[in-house]
């Protein structure tokens, strides 16, 4: 199984749970418009690049062990005030920009050409997260998200991926709270998210 | 034995899921027919990743071949193929008939929140540019919301990718 698109589908699955939270609840009505469409083409990001390395996305996505999950602690965190929401979009989408444009390089034409098939839709990502950047760059709340998720924004990349990342987010680098462990939110997630398919035994038909 | 632009001619029969007064050929997500002794490939491109849609697409393909009397290959090619470029003439003005705004042509960068701010975004229903970006995101991802100031109309266009 290839980690690092392993770790990439399970970031995009992840947040874009987390994403989809806002449904109903954004402090206006059409962030709720926009955080699910962000949410709905981040979970078909997540099944495309399973697609690459199963023949069943479900199972992968959905019949894993907890520990078997490769996403970072950035995307499993229940954040449930609208800066830091913003904060972990904008430094998601920054980091994530950098880890598509490496992978539109890839020698696997099929991962390549993924890759800029999803390029073309996080564009419009990247415009709405940095459209509430600076709307909430000045504001207190805003600052103190983005200081306490950096290392966790960090922790997203690869060692080599790291300095652009820095340099883009205006940021000295930090140590990283690294990929590898999990919070204790994912579990909760976790639960929830694959309490449908634990519910009825193998070769349910849907 | 079934031809090629029978397939063609079949395939363009079947409307959109989700905007029906389009169909899959109209809208530029069929990328290739192959027939070869009964059997036809046929290779779809989803518009957006995530489009709940592509299965009911993959689904209405496999039957129209089939009622041809072919056995049906239908490819699900996930590459940066497809673009809104894709979609024909007749298709974007069924669009613009139906209150979609068609998209921008695609250009070599990335598309930026200010041309989708600017004042170029012609109003489906009344012809007029004086609209204004109300949200990136719409109803489903391929659109965004937009507003004519000048028939007070909300209304849907599509975003180029």
């Amino acid at each position: 199984m290839n980690e690092l698109l392993l770790s990439l589908a399970d970031d995009e699955l992840v947040i874009g749970w987390r994403d989809s939270e806002w449904t109903g609840i954004a402090p206006l009505l059409e962030e709720d418009v926009a955080f699910s469409s962000i949410a709905q083409n981040e979970i078909g990001h997540a099944r495309a690049l399973y697609e690459l390395l199963t023949d069943d996305a479900d199972a992968l996505a959905f019949d894993r062990p907890l520990d078997a999950y490769r996403c970072a602690p950035l995307v499993e965190l229940r954040l449930l005030d609208w800066a830091h929401a913003i904060a972990r979009r904008w430094l998601y989408e920054v980091a994530d920009e950098i880890r598509i444009a490496a992978l539109m390089e890839h020698d696997d034409a099929a991962v390549a050409g993924l890759a800029a098939k999803i390029n073309r839709e996080e564009a419009y990502h990247r415009m709405h997260a940095e459209m509430w950047r600076e709307r909430l760059q000045d504001a207190p709340q805003f600052r103190a998200a983005v200081d306490e998720l950096w290392p966790y924004a960090v922790g997203l990349l690869p060692e080599e991926q790291r300095d652009a990342l820095a340099a883009r987010v205006g940021r000295d680098e930090v140590e990283a709270i690294e990929r590898g462990t999990h919070t204790d939110e994912l579990a909760e997630l976790w639960n929830e998210m694959t309490m449908v398919r634990r519910s009825a035994p193998a070769g349910a038909q849907w | 034995m079934v031809t090629a632009a029978q397939v063609w001619d079949a395939l363009d029969e079947i409307p959109d899921p989700e905007i029906p007064v389009i169909s899959l050929v109209d809208l530029g997500v069929i990328r290739s027919v192959d027939v070869s002794d009964g059997h036809v490939r046929v290779e779809l491109t989803p518009t957006f990743l995530g489009c709940p849609a592509l299965e009911a697409m993959k689904r209405a393909l496999e039957e129209t071949v089939t009622a041809l009397g072919a056995e049906p290959d239908v490819r699900v090619i996930q590459d940066d193929s497809w673009s809104t470029d894709k979609i024909t003439p007749a298709g974007r003005e069924k669009l613009r008939a139906a209150g979609f705004a068609p998209p921008p042509p695609r250009e070599a960068g990335a598309p930026q929140l200010l041309q989708l701010q600017a004042n170029v975004h012609r109003c489906p229903y009344c012809g007029s540019s004086d609209t204004t970006l109300e949200n990136i995101f719409g109803p489903t991802p391929c659109r965004s919301l937009r507003h004519c100031s000048s028939c007070k109309q909300p209304f849907e266009q599509f975003k180029t990718i």
